[in-house]
């Protein structure tokens, strides 16, 4: 528990250094990083295909965190339990109820954001590592209550459940890993799109607000207490869907895959990603994933103590992740392009 | 009898009626009544802990008064939860500057106009043409104050690097955004030396006049409230000690007794 709690204050810090401004990345750069995520998958195998697809999936659910914690400034350790209750919802619509994948995501968005809204009422009377603490109740709970025996006709029990692959559509001449793939871009795009707006507006403003000074916010009319639990809200929606996505490219769901790791591995993201930089995020999810892997590489039998040593580096040399990195970079290019 | 209040008769924009609050046995604030016409600037001034910050604090609703009652235009606002206080024409500024510190000047004023737009969450995911329309209300309003106070040249710099000064004036433009009737201003002139403290004194009171706004005035600096309040009410251990012009305040016996101590001490 201590690591995760040295993980919160970590995180603390870099919360009281973003400015709206530097919250998403430029046009060329979007334009240069969309026209990759189209072509890369063309040329790719299927297991790196697949790899990407979760890389997108883990980027939205640590998007969502961001929302919550860079934007409204709230920590959450819990958040595998939305992104749980998302996989549930999508998996057992599609094999209990036949309904196509494609709509079981709303349906995990709007019911994982009613649970996080619900969740964010007694959450307001906590603040920082209380309001951590209090997530992590309920990450750890989660998996136990989907195991739950009045349950189980539906979720499979411990067993969890098996979800079909769907195939393209329309007799699209593709895989069903690339055709999942372009869809989760489509879906992750949409989302990402969205939460940019959202930052941006009345109530994002809102949000930060919140995060800064909450007696100033309230005084200039903002309902703290409704802005605080939409922005759990909003941010359980979307992991939600994430969770959903989740689902359908892992096909299989089980009661443990949800716990406090992947909970934590979320908040990992969003820290090596840069907290409140929601680019980042996808940068953060990358981390999550292939770093393991390289861990693995180097050594077999010490993959978890390279990892640590690799993460180390990486908070010690840029505190505030990507996104620092992105601004030196922006620097560098530009006085390249002044000589 | 000021100008500004023969000008408006007798309702007052702000009714203070015999506020008391009591915090576990100590009394900060005991009975005190008094009126704020439109307008007005209005100084309240006192010794330290006299209940000046305590009264600023029932009028934007951080303190619920344990007796009396305030009235805004003749309706109660102690039944308002305190962020209805804007809408109904109260801002404020704070002590020691209460700002957003990483967001930048503009976005801390548009937060300003919180209380008179209004969207949710979808249309703001989706910027519907509606919400396009109100934001681009909100910047044009923006710049107008930003202009206004001289702040264009920092619009887009992040608020926690400005120097103190300017981070007071961004107060004052993210309190003007919301189109207040009644300005609050508690302690202005803490930490400004003798030049700004008359340049802000010049400022509060061209932002009456131009914006036709009534100020309450909290403040420990005598120079600034006599040079510049309309009418004044001096508190001392939580009881009104005297009101009036700056003049009949001053020359006040009781007045003089609590901030220089009494002959026989």
């Amino acid at each position: 528990m201590s690591a995760a709690e040295e993980v919160v204050a970590e995180g603390h810090q870099a919360v009281e250094a973003v400015p709206k401004r530097a919250m998403t990345l430029g046009t060329t750069t979007s334009l240069v990083v969309l026209a990759a995520l189209l072509i890369v998958p063309l040329f790719a195998k299927n297991f790196i295909i697949f790899q990407l697809t979760m890389l997108l999936i883990y980027g939205l659910a640590v998007l969502a965190l961001n929302i919550l914690t860079g934007g409204s400034g709230q920590f959450s350790l819990g958040q595998s339990a939305f992104y749980a209750v998302g996989a549930y919802i999508t998996a057992v619509l599609m094999e209990q109820f036949n309904i196509n994948y494609a709509l079981t995501l709303p349906v995990a968005g709007v019911i994982c954001f009613g649970f996080g809204f619900l969740f964010g009422q007694p959450a307001l009377r906590l603040s920082g590592v209380y309001l951590a603490l209090a997530t992590f109740a309920l990450a750890t709970a989660m998996p136990q209550l989907l195991k739950l025996n009045f349950l189980e006709h539906w979720t499979g029990g411990v067993q969890g459940l098996v979800v079909t692959k769907p195939d393209a559509p329309f007799g699209l001449p593709m895989g069903q890993d690339m055709w999942l793939y372009y869809f989760t871009l489509v879906v992750v795009l949409a989302i990402y799109i969205f939460s940019v707006n959202l930052l941006r507006s009345r109530s994002g403003r809102a949000f930060m607000a919140i995060r800064d000074n909450e007696i100033a916010a309230s005084s200039m009319g903002v309902n703290v207490a409704l802005y605080k639990t939409l922005a759990f809200g909003v941010s359980a929606g979307i992991t939600g869907v994430a969770g959903g996505l989740s689902a359908i490219a892992v096909q299989f769901v089980a009661p443990d895959s949800y716990n406090i790791t992947l909970a934590i591995s979320l908040f990992l993201g969003m820290v090596v990603g840069g907290v409140g930089w929601l680019p980042g995020s996808f940068v953060g999810a990358a981390f999550i994933i292939f770093v393991p892997n390289i861990a693995e590489g180097i050594s077999k039998g010490l993959s978890g103590a390279v990892f640590g040593v690799l993460l180390f580096l990486v908070i010690y040399l840029v505190p505030h992740g990507a996104r620092q990195v992105a601004i030196v970079s922006q620097q560098l290019i530009g006085k390249f392009k002044k000589n | 009898m000021t100008q500004a209040q023969l000008a408006q008769g007798n309702s007052p924009l702000l009714a203070v009626r015999d506020v008391s609050v009591v915090f576990g046995g100590i009394v900060a604030l005991n009975g005190v009544s008094f009126d704020m016409h439109k307008g007005q600037i209005l100084g309240l001034i006192g010794p330290n802990g006299a209940g000046k910050t305590t009264l600023f604090n029932c009028l934007s609703r951080l303190y619920q008064p344990s007796s009396g009652d305030i009235l805004m235009e003749g309706a109660s606002i102690l039944t308002r939860p305190p962020h209805r206080i804007a809408e109904i024409g109260i801002g404020r500024t704070f002590q020691n500057v209460a700002l957003f510190p990483n967001l930048s000047v503009m976005d801390n004023v548009r937060v300003g106009t919180h209380a008179r737009t209004s969207s949710d969450i979808i249309s703001d995911s989706l910027r519907l043409a509606w919400i396009r329309r109100s934001e681009a209300d909100v910047n044009k309003k923006v710049h107008e104050i930003l202009a206004y106070l001289d702040l264009e040249d920092v619009a887009h710099n992040t608020v926690s690097g400005l120097p103190f000064g300017t981070q007071k004036r961004v107060e004052l433009a993210r309190a003007l955004a919301a189109d207040p009737k009644i300005l609050l201003l508690d302690e202005p002139a803490g930490g400004l030396n003798h030049e700004e403290v008359y340049v802000l004194g010049d400022l509060i009171r061209r932002i009456r006049d131009d914006r036709h706004m009534t100020v309450l005035l909290v403040e420990h600096h005598m120079g600034l409230v006599m040079s510049i309040a309309d009418h004044v009410v001096a508190l001392n251990f939580g009881k009104k000690l005297a009101e009036g012009t700056p003049a009949q305040v001053q020359a006040d016996p009781d007045v003089i007794k609590a901030y220089l101590g009494s002959k026989d001490q």
